[in-house]
Formats: structure tokens, C-alpha cells, sequence
């Protein structure tokens, strides 16, 4: 059952990230180039382009994961709730602790069980913050049941997290992201490398989860974008061409490169 | 087929392809064809010399050792020459002593030398450190002895299990640091990265994260490299110097295997040849076990497991 | 559930992370202990040549040059084991390399799969037999077996016996035994070498040469080893580099005498072998300095002779074949 995305209705809602003049090097490249927008809170924004136009180096910004790349760099500015997570006295463990990241290819850790992979955001909180074991055995069980994974999973919490299978470890790794309870989580390409099936159960999370959280997805698929998102951005060569309410980018595009990739002449 | 007369192309394809001089095409094709039967049978044949030794030796081993070794071969102390009977007990303890002592200089340093080499990995100083423990790896173990001996030896004027230690340590060292980083290295980034994003310190990335999935090959590695440093007798010849008596002191000349070995295989005595013969069977038995142990271990370990 | 802090300030996500001076430390670890690598091997280098130091200064370089090792009167020359050095470890190159590259080109070419994980297995198993274990079977199964069957047999049977090569009483322990047991220990290692390099050559290449016809053997002789040469003399030397340090084993059947000779069957010694044989029985100092520069001198060769093999096995495995 197709999930079509909603209009927005309010546009006073408060701005949860919101990047000023943000470029990002990869040495002496370019890869992302001024690009200023604000994503809402409690909304899922899609960020959609043909390969290679920096869409994942983007989001790589939101959470400071660009600059663990060796020569990479960033400029410019990215205020979440307010603080620039870029200035000289932020940390960048903390910003990414707030800050969620599921990844294109599901990564669990190998060594260790489900329940582990789950809790493994928990045992690096800071001391005042770690949850003590019971608790985290909840905390445990709330993510994988908001990653719909839990009925899969809960007779076998010990066991190996490499023996799941390909969709399951992804909804493992949105899992353990969520175990932190992250104000916004970022989505890269998470459905690419799976079945259809696992697919549509993605999906069908990240729509649920706009309520409890701001979501922001880079996705090469357009129908996908279509479907779960409210607010999409288009980037093209690492610049931001267009963003707006998904429905409107995709029925009455403003810009005739926005126009042509939706309606598939190019990507 | 028989016509390739001028050999274009694939850089220099012998004369033999060129039709022959006697027989005409016919008989150089079957010249040519029995060269290559020729050979297929020489290199075969060289691969059945080459494990030749390995089976002699094993052969040997067997059976002129195995009668020798029981029980009281591993709880009883050396006999003086011409009285039969007796064990190796001091030595195996002795042994087990000096690789562990070396081992724990050998390991840590190793490891640690290991993830520093795979995570700076084109630094330069990564890149002459890798270099120079290439360097130390070739080095004679004689020559690691004499290091140990100048600087644990000849200070104290005395022999002692320590400085056997030390030149095995040295050893050990840059066999831990290669298969340390090659570890490393197979840990896919997606996995540090995912780390990374929840929140995990660069450092804690690297120990919780990567190492302890690297940790199963690490083990194994080590492994061997401890297998190795248990065969060897140049480096205690000096330092560990081997001791008659029981004793497990760090700071006195202590057995070990190898060296007993040594010293009853020069010896002009038959029973002593027969204890010789034992111990090498003991360890080699050791060495063999932890070697093929390691690599099964390793093969069995890339069989299982999503990618 | 944990209590959540309202804003992100609150949640203390701007402090400087108390963590990030443990990156500082783990970074500072590890760099010591990589710094463990040069600082140990340069200590080595002081410490041999510390020992070695007296020798040297009463000696000069004539050290290795003089032939006259005389403990009692406090003469030391070094000049046989360098000759034994180098002329057991050509025994074991000549005896070895064959062998090894048949070994190689037999595994990476012919031999069918089922074949070709056992018996690599095996030959690679010869490199981890310790080297006393060697040197026991040498003394005690391979001298006598040289001496009874392949020393008679060329020196009556072939009539080579008062050939310089052949000459002098066979009583078994030998340069040609020395050689022997080198060649064995050293071909799992020329033979390791060889593999990779044969691996490494390109299809590109081998199959230029079948598509015009070459056989087998042809296409290896022709396109294979041409390309694959200067890795293998790489695995060669480094072969050499393990030869000229090996002690245990040579010291057990060469016979340890100080003799500079032609002849394959007369005994001798290494630079290793004398220093392992010597040192019990080294009465003064000078003697024991003597011992310990010869020491210093195996240090320097191997050094050089490894190094060489490194960047020759290196030069080829980043493609610049022969």
C-alpha cells in the first residue's frame, strides 16, 4: 500500500537544523557548495539527486561524520536547535550523539549479539547519562520495537547479529540509533541495498517515526521520496537547486533542472 | 597451429614455436608438446622432493622419538649421561616460562605497534616503521641474543631467563605488528563509521569496535608468532644459558626446550640421542599443533559470517 | 526512560568532550609503542657493536680478512667463517632455488585444485620446523647418510675424489651437509615468494601467449618468468638473507672447524655457527669480543641483504615486472 506524503500545513514550525553557507572539500574538490536550508522538526525531508551530487556528503555534515574522511573539510555554518555544531567549543561526540546515522549498508557490529548492537550507543554516554543494565534491557526492547523488528527478534536477543538477514540488520542499525533517542535521524540511502519487501517495511518506519523525531533522508529513489517524505531538496553538482514541499517538487517543479530529473529525462 | 613462424605479438615467444628445422612442423609440434609434458613432470617432481624432508623428519620424529616420550618424560628431570631414562621436565617448564615472559613484552608492543600502523597508515613514520620491523624480522635470532646478552648479561654478570625473554620478545615483535595491522586493515571502515556516528570517541572506536572484531585473527596470529619464538635456540644461548636443575627464576639461567635438545643431540651419548629425539617431538609437536591450530582457525573464520 | 534535558545546551553536548585528551592518549600509546620498532633495532646496532668494539679496535677490518683463529695466543681472524657464510649459503641458493621455483610454477600452473592446498600446506609447514629440530635430523640422519652413500658414491664411484671439489676425508659433518640442511629450510621461503609473484602476473600476458599457440610450459617460460624475474630473484635473496643467518641447524652438521678449504667435504663455519659453538667456551674477554664482533658483521650483511630482497619483492608487486 503506497504511503503518499503529506502536504504541510503549518509553516511556523520550528526549525530543528539549518545550515548557512555550507560547503564541503574533499581536499581541494568541492563536493558541496554553499547550500543554505532549514529542515523542519518533526518532519521527514527527503534530499534527492542524480550520483555524485553530494547529497550523502551533505547529510555527512549534519552530524560532523565528513570530516573523519582524512583532507576533508567544512565551511560555513550549521545551527542545530539554535548552536552552531561547528564552533570551536562543540564536540563533535556530542553532536553526534543528538544527531543520529543509519548508514547504505547495514553494519552490525559482528562480534557482538542483537541486544549488544542495540545498547552499544548506550555504553558511551556520558557517566550521569548511561541508563544502569534494566533499564537499558527496556531501552532495548522500545528501539527494536520502534524499528519493527522487535516480534523477529525476541527470543533470540543473544544470538549473533551477522546471522539476520539483509533487511533485518538494517532495521538492527535504525535500532541501535534510536536507542540513543536522537532528536534527528539521518537516513543514507537505507533501502539501497535491500529487497523490495524490506524495503516497504522501511519505509513504513520512517513514516511512523516523523511523530517522535526529525528524519532527513538521501535517497537515489525518486518514488521513494514521493512516498515518505514531506519536504524534498533536490541538489545537482553540489548545490541545493531546489526545496520545498515534496508534492509540489514533484507535480510543479520550479526549476527546469528540477523538472527534468523528476520526470526522469536524466539521473 | 603448428605455423606460428614469427612470433608477433606476445613478447618473445621463443624459437621453439617456429616450425623446426628437422621434421618439419609435425615433429616440432610434437617436440614442443613434450617439453611441456616434460616439465609438467619436473616441477611435480620438485614438489615431491620439497616435502620430502618434511616427511622424513616427521618420519623420524616418530619413530625414534615416541618411544621415549610418556609420562615421566614430561614430570622427570634429566639423568647425568650413560643412566637411561629421565625427562625434560625442567625444560618444558622452563619453556613455558621464557614465552610468556616474552610474550608479554612481545604482545602488547605488537598490538599496539600493529594499530598504529594500520590507522596512520601513509605517515611517514608509519611507513619507516613498517619498514624497519621488516628489518628486525630478518635479522639472525643469534644476533637478538647477543643484543640481550650486552644488555641484560654482561651488566649483571649473569645469565638469567629475563634476557632469554628479551631476545625472544624482540623476536616476537615485529611478527605480532604485521599480522596486527593486516587484521586491522580487513575491518571494513562501514564498521568504524557506524561507530563513529553513535557517539564512540576515536579511540574507544578503535579498541571496542575494530579491535575486538579484528580480535580472532589477532589471537591467531600471535599464535604463531609464539610457536615461533618456542622453537628457537640461538637467542638463549647466552642469556637463558639452560640450567640443569629445576628453577623458574626470572633472574637465574633457566632450561628450555630447544636448548636441551641441542645439547643432548651433540652429546657422543646414545640414550641422550633418544631424549633428544623426544623433545624434538614434543615440540615440534607444539609448534605444529598452535601452526596448523592458527590456520584453520583463520580459514574457518572467513567461511562463516555475512558480509 | 531517562530523563531528556529540554535543549541541547542543557544536555551539556557543548561541553568539550572530557573524552576527546583520550584520543590524545590512545594516539600517544600506540605511537610509542610503533616507536618501540626503531628505537629496539637501534639499540641492537649499538649493542653489537659495543660488544664487538674491543675486537675491532685491536684488529682493525683485517679482522675479517685474517684467516688465523688462535684463542691461546689472542690471534683472531674471521676470514673462514665469512668464506664458510658465503660458500654454504651458494651451496643452499644453487640447491634451493630450482626446487622452489619448480615448487611454484608446479602449484600456481599445473597442479589441479584438490592437489594444490595440501602440498602448498606442506611446503610451507617446512618453515616452521624449529631449527634445532633440523639440525638434530641433520646430525644424526642426514651426515650419516651423506657420508655413507652420497660422499662414497661421488668420491669412488664417480671417481671425483681427488677433485678439489670432492677432496679429503669424508667423515660426514661438511660444508656440502651444511648446504643441504640450508636448502631445505630455505625453500619454503624462495617458494612462498614465487607463488605471489606468479599470481601476480597478469592474464593479460599469459593469455597473449596461449592465443598464439604456445603450450604450457611455453607460456610460462616465455611471458610468465620473464615478467615474474625480478620478484623471484627477490624471493631468492630473501632466501639468501635467512641462509646466511641460520645457526642452529649449520652448527649441528658443519663440522665447526676453522678451515678455509675447496673441498665440499671438509668441515667448517658459519659467522653464525662459530659464534653459537664458541661462546661457551670463550675464556677472555677478546675472545669474547672477537665472537661478538663477527656478530656485528652477520648484523650488517643480513641488514643489507634483506633490505635488498624487500624492495626488489616490493618493486615487482607494484608492477614493474621484469
Amino acid at each position: 500500500m503506497p504511503i503518499i506524503a503529506t502536504t504541510e500545513v503549518a509553516t511556523d514550525l520550528p526549525m530543528c537544523i539549518a545550515t548557512e553557507g555550507l560547503s564541503a572539500m574533499f581536499g581541494e574538490t568541492r563536493a558541496v557548495r554553499d547550500i543554505s536550508f532549514a529542515i523542519r522538526t518533526g518532519q521527514v525531508t527527503a534530499i534527492i539527486g542524480p550520483s555524485g551530487c553530494g547529497k550523502s556528503t551533505l547529510l555527512r555534515c549534519l552530524n560532523r561524520m565528513h570530516e573523519t574522511v582524512p583532507g576533508a573539510r567544512v565551511e560555513g555554518v550549521v545551527r542545530f536547535e539554535g548552536r552552531n555544531i561547528y564552533d570551536s567549543g562543540v564536540s563533535a561526540i556530542g553532536v553526534r550523539r543528538h544527531v543520529g546515522m543509519v548508514f547504505q549498508r547495514p553494519t552490525p557490529f559482528p562480534t557482538m549479539s542483537i541486544r549488544d548492537n542495540v545498547a552499544a550507543g548506550l555504553k558511551v554516554l556520558p557517566r550521569a547519562e548511561r541508563p544502569p543494565r534494566r533499564q537499558a534491557d527496556e531501552i532495548v526492547e522500545t528501539a527494536l520495537r520502534r524499528a519493527a523488528l522487535w516480534d523477529e527478534v525476541a527470543e533470540r536477543l543473544d544470538s549473533s547479529a551477522v546471522a539476520l538477514s539483509g533487511g533485518q540488520q538494517q532495521r538492527l542499525c535504525i535500532a541501535r540509533a534510536l536507542a540513543t533517542s536522537p532528536t534527528v535521524l539521518l537516513l543514507d540511502e537505507p533501502t539501497a541495498s535491500l529487497d523490495p519487501i524490506s524495503t516497504q517495511r522501511i519505509e513504513e518506519l520512517v513514516y511512523e517515526l516523523r511523530s517522535q523525531l526529525t528524519v532527513i533522508i538521501v535517497t537515489h529513489n525518486m518514488q521513494q521520496a514521493a512516498r515518505i517524505s514531506d519536504r524534498t531538496a533536490f541538489m545537482l553538482a553540489g548545490e541545493l537547486i531546489e526545496y520545498g514541499p515534496t508534492n509540489a517538487i514533484f507535480t510543479t517543479p520550479g526549476d527546469s533542472r528540477t523538472e527534468a530529473y523528476v520526470t526522469g529525462r536524466f539521473g | 597451429m603448428a605455423g606460428l613462424a614469427h612470433g608477433a605479438g606476445a613478447r618473445g615467444v621463443s624459437s621453439s614455436v617456429r616450425p623446426g628445422r628437422r621434421g618439419g612442423a609435425q615433429g616440432a609440434l610434437t617436440r614442443r608438446r613434450f617439453v611441456n609434458r616434460l616439465m609438467i613432470a619436473l616441477t611435480c617432481a620438485a614438489a615431491l622432493i620439497a616435502t620430502l624432508p618434511l616427511v622424513l623428519i616427521l618420519v623420524h620424529l616418530l619413530r625414534l622419538g615416541a618411544g621415549a616420550v610418556d609420562w615421566t618424560f614430561f614430570t622427570r628431570m634429566p639423568v647425568p649421561a650413560g643412566e637411561p631414562g629421565g625427562g625434560m621436565a625442567n625444560a618444558i617448564a622452563g619453556t613455558a616460562i621464557i614465552v610468556a615472559m616474552a610474550s608479554l613484552i612481545g604482545l602488547p608492543v605488537g598490538v599496539g605497534a600493529g594499530l598504529y600502523l594500520a590507522e596512520r597508515r601513509s605517515a611517514r613514520l608509519a611507513t619507516s616503521v613498517r619498514f624497519l620491523s621488516d628489518v628486525l624480522n630478518g635479522l639472525p635470532s643469534i644476533v637478538l641474543g647477543i643484543f640481550a646478552w650486552q644488555l641484560l648479561v654482561r651488566p649483571f654478570k649473569h645469565f638469567s631467563a629475563l634476557a632469554g625473554a628479551v631476545a625472544l620478545a624482540a623476536m616476537m615483535i615485529p611478527l605480532v605488528t604485521r599480522t596486527t595491522e593486516e587484521m586491522i586493515r580487513l575491518v571494513p571502515v562501514a564498521t568504524r563509521e557506524a561507530a563513529l556516528a553513535l557517539g564512540y570517541t576515536k579511540w574507544r572506536t578503535s579498541l571496542d569496535i575494530v579491535l575486538r572484531t579484528a580480535l580472532p585473527g589477532i589471537v591467531t596470529g600471535s599464535l604463531v608468532a609464539v610457536a615461533r619464538i618456542a622453537g628457537e635456540t640461538a637467542p638463549l644461548l647466552f642469556t637463558a644459558l639452560g640450567n640443569q636443575f629445576w628453577s623458574l627464576s626470572a633472574t637465574r639461567p633457566i632450561a628450555a626446550l630447544p636448548l636441551q635438545i641441542y645439547t643432548y643431540a651433540i652429546s657422543p651419548y646414545d640414550d641422550q640421542h633418544a631424549q633428544a629425539w623426544a623433545g624434538a617431538l614434543v615440540l615440534i609437536g607444539l609448534v605444529l599443533v598452535i601452526s596448523v591450530a592458527a590456520r584453520f582457525a583463520t580459514r574457518s573464520r572467513f567461511g562463516r559470517g555475512g558480509d | 526512560m531517562r530523563p531528556r534535558p529540554a535543549t541541547v545546551a542543557d544536555r551539556g553536548a557543548l561541553r568539550i568532550d572530557a573524552s576527546l585528551s583520550g584520543d590524545r592518549v590512545y594516539r600517544w600509546v600506540t605511537t610509542g609503542f610503533a616507536l618501540v620498532i626503531p628505537i629496539l633495532l637501534a639499540m641492537i646496532g649499538w649493542a653489537v657493536f659495543r660488544a664487538g668494539w674491543p675486537a675491532f679496535r685491536h684488529f682493525g677490518v683485517a679482522f675479517f680478512t685474517e684467516s688465523d683463529w688462535d684463542p691461546v695466543n689472542g690471534r683472531f681472524g674471521a676470514a673462514p667463517a665469512v668464506y664458510g657464510t658465503i660458500v654454504s649459503s651458494a651451496i643452499a641458493i644453487v640447491l634451493a632455488t630450482p626446487l622452489a621455483v619448480g615448487v611454484a610454477i608446479f602449484l600456481s600452473e599445473f597442479a589441479p585444485r584438490r592437489v594444490r592446498q595440501p602440498v602448498a600446506f606442506l611446503v610451507d609447514l617446512l618453515a616452521a620446523i624449529p631449527s634445532v629440530v633440523y639440525g638434530l635430523w641433520g646430525i644424526l640422519v642426514l651426515v650419516p647418510f651423506l657420508r655413507e652413500h652420497v660422499m662414497s658414491f661421488i668420491s669412488d664411484t664417480l671417481h671425483l675424489g681427488g677433485t678439489p671439489l670432492f677432496a679429503g676425508p669424508a667423515y660426514g659433518p661438511s660444508m656440502l651437509a651444511a648446504g643441504c640442511i640450508l636448502a631445505i629450510m630455505i625453500l619454503p621461503y624462495i617458494s612462498a615468494v614465487t607463488r605471489e609473484v606468479l599470481l601476480a602476473v597478469p592474464r593479460s600476458q599469459r593469455e597473449a601467449a596461449l592465443a598464439l599457440g604456445a603450450t604450457r610450459w611455453e607460456m610460462i617460460w616465455d611471458a610468465v618468468l620473464p615478467y615474474a624475474r625480478s620478484g623471484i630473484v627477490g624471493g631468492v635473496i630473501l632466501g639468501l638473507g635467512r641462509a646466511l643467518g641460520e645457526t642452529m641447524a649449520v652448527t649441528m652438521v658443519i663440522g665447526n672447524a676453522h678451515d678455509i678449504s675447496a673441498s665440499l667435504f671438509a668441515p667448517g663455519y658459519t659467522m653464525a655457527s662459530l659464534i653459537a659453538n664458541e661462546f661457551s667456551e670463550a675464556t677472555n674477554d677478546l675472545h669474547v669480543s672477537a665472537l661478538m664482533a663477527v656478530g656485528a658483521g652477520l648484523f650488517i650483511v643480513t641488514v643489507i641483504v634483506n633490505a635488498i630482497a624487500r624492495w626488489l619483492v616490493w618493486r615487482t608487486a607494484r608492477g614493474q615486472g621484469a
